[in-house]
């Protein structure tokens, strides 16, 4: 089938960057988005042409690397998944799409579709952990954890860490990837001696690193690969309030 | 001080019993006192389960810690992606499980090429590891009384498996990830995204540095340190193809060969069953299929050479289910290596099915007959989603076709019961290592010894060097070894980008991918290896005059960073099938088809193979060297496997 794509180049942050049109012909529908793309940095390479950057590792929808935002929708159009996961017989023959990266101050450009999310890590940083050492702690079973709890803290503690949440929101905000491991901790009776000062440490910095605040659109969850709950940003507020009349 | 393992194969095993050997070790390795520890710097190389749980551990000790990935975040490191779960000795079910029977069901899965202190030892802190996730926050599976849930995986007769969904390596990965970003916190850890190394810098003899290469900018990095941890993951790419995310790769490996690093069975890969085929020259990765499938599964091709009907329409007589045939007590469960195999052998034969004829068909007809379609989603639902995803096929109405792939290498550098390798100073974790797993893994293994390695071992054993090495002099990344690696490094990088050739890196990856699978892989012979050594040579030969590198040196190029992969999976390539060579025996996933029972069954031989074949370099014009660790077997006796 034969597929056009408008896709964003850039050389670097400080050029500035423009969609660039290509036309494949040979577009198999078994392909992934990604091997359609692979497919057309081979041509372009023959043609002595610079290939087109993108982040990817696993391919399997779980590292969280790829990130790219198809015809405004980050990870494209298939529910639930991340855009490696995405096949071409999703799309009919003659159709154009257009390939741009996650937009978000807080994720600054590097090059074509390449940007730097290490913001995420710096928010994990501040507090997106049980402060624990490796040595002997007690045996896994002297703790229980009723069953509701536990697989509550999992469905939150499926983020990915790709940012189409901020990519998809109109503020940028990082609410659903704080708020999901910020739950996920409130749930686990582990995560109860330094649940407040996580809370308001992991938004803070959220703010801090140029993220916007949430406003309720629900974006976020939309595009989630890994369907985390908007749930996750009422929770993290709650446990925000909740914290700051105690530490104040 | 002069280097005392270099190029010698010193296991250290330690004295006593099986039992005593790890404690008695423990009380005879040296400490470094607290404000000690803080005059050390570890270089720690990858941030996968094996590399951020020594990252994490020994920051908590006190010692300064540099990490290094190739990745834009240590959270998606390749470990990220398991999915079945982790085995430990908890016996929380009461079926009878110890450590003695996980260390003897390892080892034996292994077909008897590992070391028995080393795998005891895994098998012992096994259980320290799930403790250590737990508290951590790791959501395992839970039963209703909030008690931890427990499955069973192959190769063993017990429910030992821990697991969090179909996602515990990547449950446990960021844990591990947590432990590190602590650290992080605590000024302990600094994290350096983005970096590869590619190479490893010796003074005296000891690994004292490493060169990196910044891949946002180009830039060539220098850093020093007291040790160096490789914890970089397996080369299973080599093969082009595999269920390896595509960034994996084996460079710091082979840098540190070139170095002087011995590595350990080269030739042992793992080859799993049931991955989803390729469908066609596109393909850019693999994809697995959970083995746990099996259990309900039933394998077969048609009876007749290129029947090319529909599966449903093919009649019950004309179907051949050829692994109930051929191994009528464990059938459809037959062990990784063995299935992988025999489907291979259909399809030689022209009964493969699918557009490529490199698939079999996994039906799941009579199982939804028997049980139910509710049952089946259940149990399996999500993998069947993921299926229809990928293939556009309904595996409810139609059966799933599968064929196997590269999946794990047993293989990597050869390490002491330290990790030290034959490098001083340079310990190698994980899955780099060639340690624990001997000629075939087992399930929900890999995950195990990656922390193992990374929370239990590490922390012990370095200390032990670095007490040797406390008043060695510091080496400032201006020493002349850092100008000779990093001059070494840029003329390499400088010859590939002007080379300016005509066939693409992947053209390259591509035909040393399809020589590694068709004579490399599964099944394998004289005349084909020797013939495969010759073409290897010839390709690389060719990828240094033709092949065409896009853009520049001072920015983000992955074609670059992937061109420098290829040129050393080339070499590696060649070294893997020198060992396949050698090993004139077929052991675990290394078949040998010179050594096969009338019936096509492995021959291994213990007089002449029981042990590690480690390799030397000696230079790009000459051949390696082989060197022996033999090993002894003084508490379990080695059987042949039989699973007829």
């Amino acid at each position: 089938m034969t597929i056009h794509l408008k896709i964003w180049r850039q050389k670097d942050r400080n050029t500035p960057g423009k969609l660039v049109d290509y036309t494949m012909d040979d577009v198999n529908p078994d392909m992934s988005f990604l091997e359609m793309l692979d497919w057309l940095n081979e041509r372009l390479m023959n043609e002595g042409k610079e290939p087109i950057e993108f982040d990817h590792d696993c391919r399997e929808g779980i590292c969280g690397s790829c990130n790219l935002v198809l015809n405004g929708m980050a990870h494209g159009p298939h529910e639930a998944t991340a855009v490696c996961q995405l096949h071409m017989r999703k799309y009919k023959d003659g159709d154009t799409i257009v390939v741009e990266p996650w937009r978000a101050k807080a994720f600054p450009m590097i090059k074509d579709l390449v940007v730097d999310r290490s913001a995420f890590d710096r928010i994990m940083t501040a507090g997106g952990y049980i402060s624990i050492n490796t040595g002997a702690p007690a045996d896994a079973n002297a703790l229980p954890i009723n069953k509701y709890d536990a697989d509550l803290a999992f469905d939150y503690a499926a983020c990915i860490g790709c940012g189409a949440c901020v990519a998809a929101c109109p503020n940028s905000s990082a609410s659903l990837f704080t708020g999901a491991k910020i739950s996920q901790l409130a749930h686990l009776p582990q995560g109860n001696p330094e649940r407040k000062r996580r809370v308001v440490n992991m938004v803070d910095k959220m703010a801090e690193e140029g993220f916007g605040d949430c406003s309720n659109f629900a974006e976020c969850e939309a595009v989630c690969p890994a369907e985390i709950s908007i749930t996750a940003i009422a929770e993290m507020r709650r446990e925000y309030f909740n914290a700051l009349s105690e530490i104040e | 001080m002069t280097a005392k393992n270099n190029g010698i194969l010193e296991s250290k095993i330690p004295e006593g019993s099986l039992q005593d050997k790890w404690d008695n070790h423990i009380n005879n390795l040296r400490l470094v006192n607290p404000a000690n520890k803080r005059k050390f710097t570890i270089l720690v190389v990858g941030t996968g389960l094996a590399g951020a749980s020594a990252a994490a551990s020994l920051a908590e000790l006190g010692y300064n810690v540099k990490a290094f990935t190739i990745l834009d975040s240590p959270r998606r490191s390749h470990s990220i992606a398991a999915q079945g779960g982790i085995n430990a000795a908890k016996n929380y079910p009461n079926d009878g499980d110890t450590i003695w029977r996980l260390f003897h069901d390892t080892i034996k899965g292994g077909d008897y090429r590992s070391r028995e202190a080393n795998v005891y030892r895994l098998a012992q802190v096994s259980n320290n590891i799930i403790d250590q996730c737990v508290a951590q926050g790791v959501p395992f599976a839970r039963e209703y009384g909030g008690l931890l849930d427990n499955r069973s995986f192959g190769g063993a007769q017990v429910s030992r498996t821990f697991y969090a969904r179909g996602q515990t390596g990547q449950q446990l990965l960021l844990g591990a990830y947590s432990a590190m970003m602590r650290q992080v916190s605590a000024g302990k850890i600094e994290i350096y995204p983005r970096r590869e190394m590619l190479d490893l810098v010796k003074v005296d003899d000891k690994a004292r540095g490493i060169v990196i290469r910044n891949l946002i900018t180009g830039e060539i990095e220098r850093y020093a340190g007291d040790a160096v941890l490789l914890c970089t993951g397996g080369y299973g790419n080599a093969y082009y193809l595999s269920t390896m995310a595509k960034n994996s790769n084996a460079t710091a490996v082979w840098r540190c060969y070139k170095r002087g690093a011995q590595f350990g069975n080269p030739s042992f890969t793992q080859i799993h069953p049931t991955c989803i085929p390729v469908s066609g020259k596109y393909q850019s990765k693999l994809t697995l299929m959970s083995e746990s499938l099996r259990n309900d599964g039933r394998v077969w091709v048609p009876k007749k050479k290129g029947d090319n009907r529909p599966p449903n329409e093919i009649p019950e007589e004309e179907r051949d289910y050829y692994l109930e045939r051929r191994y009528p007590s464990f059938g459809n469960l037959a062990p990784r290596d063995v299935s992988s195999r025999s489907a291979k052998y259909v399809c030689d034969e022209g009964r493969g099915v699918g557009k490529t004829g490199l698939a079999v068909y996994m039906d799941f007809q009579d199982a939804i007959e028997r049980l139910g379609v509710d049952a089946i989603k259940a149990k399996y639902g999500n993998l069947f989603a993921m299926y229809e995803k990928i293939t556009g096929e309904n595996p409810y109405n139609v059966p799933m076709r599968i064929f196997p792939a590269v999946h794990f290498t047993m293989g990597g550098l050869w390490v002491d019961y330290n990790l030290s390798s034959t490098i001083p100073g340079l310990y190698v974790l994980g899955e780099a290592n060639f340690a624990d797993h001997g000629g075939n893994r087992l399930g929900a293994s890999a995950l195990m010894q990656g922390l193992a390695d990374g929370y239990f071992v590490i922390p012990n054993t370095l200390s032990d060097y670095l007490a040797e090495n406390l008043h060695a002099e510091k080496v400032s990344t201006d020493h002349e070894a850092f100008d000779k690696a990093e001059k070494e490094t840029m003329d390499r990088i400088n010859k590939l980008l002007n080379v300016d050739g005509k066939k693409t890196v992947l053209d390259f990856h591509r035909e040393l991918g399809e020589l590694m699978w068709d004579h490399v892989g599964m099944s394998r012979n004289k005349k084909d290896l020797e013939m495969v050594i010759r073409k290897i040579t010839e390709l690389r030969e060719e990828f240094w005059k033709d092949v065409n590198i896009p853009g520049e040196n001072n920015t983000l190029n992955k074609y670059l960073e992937y061109a420098l992969r290829v040129a050393d999976y080339m070499e590696l390539g060649e070294l893997m099938a020198r060992d396949a060579l050698d090993r004139e025996e077929s052991c675990g996933g290394h078949f040998r088809e010179e050594h096969q029972t009338e019936d096509g069954e492995a021959v291994r031989d213990d007089e002449n193979f029981s042990n590690v074949s480690c390799w030397e370099y000696k230079g790009d014009d000459k051949k390696p060297v082989k060197h022996v660790e033999d090993l002894n077997f003084e508490f379990v006796t080695p059987t042949q496997r039989s699973y007829k």
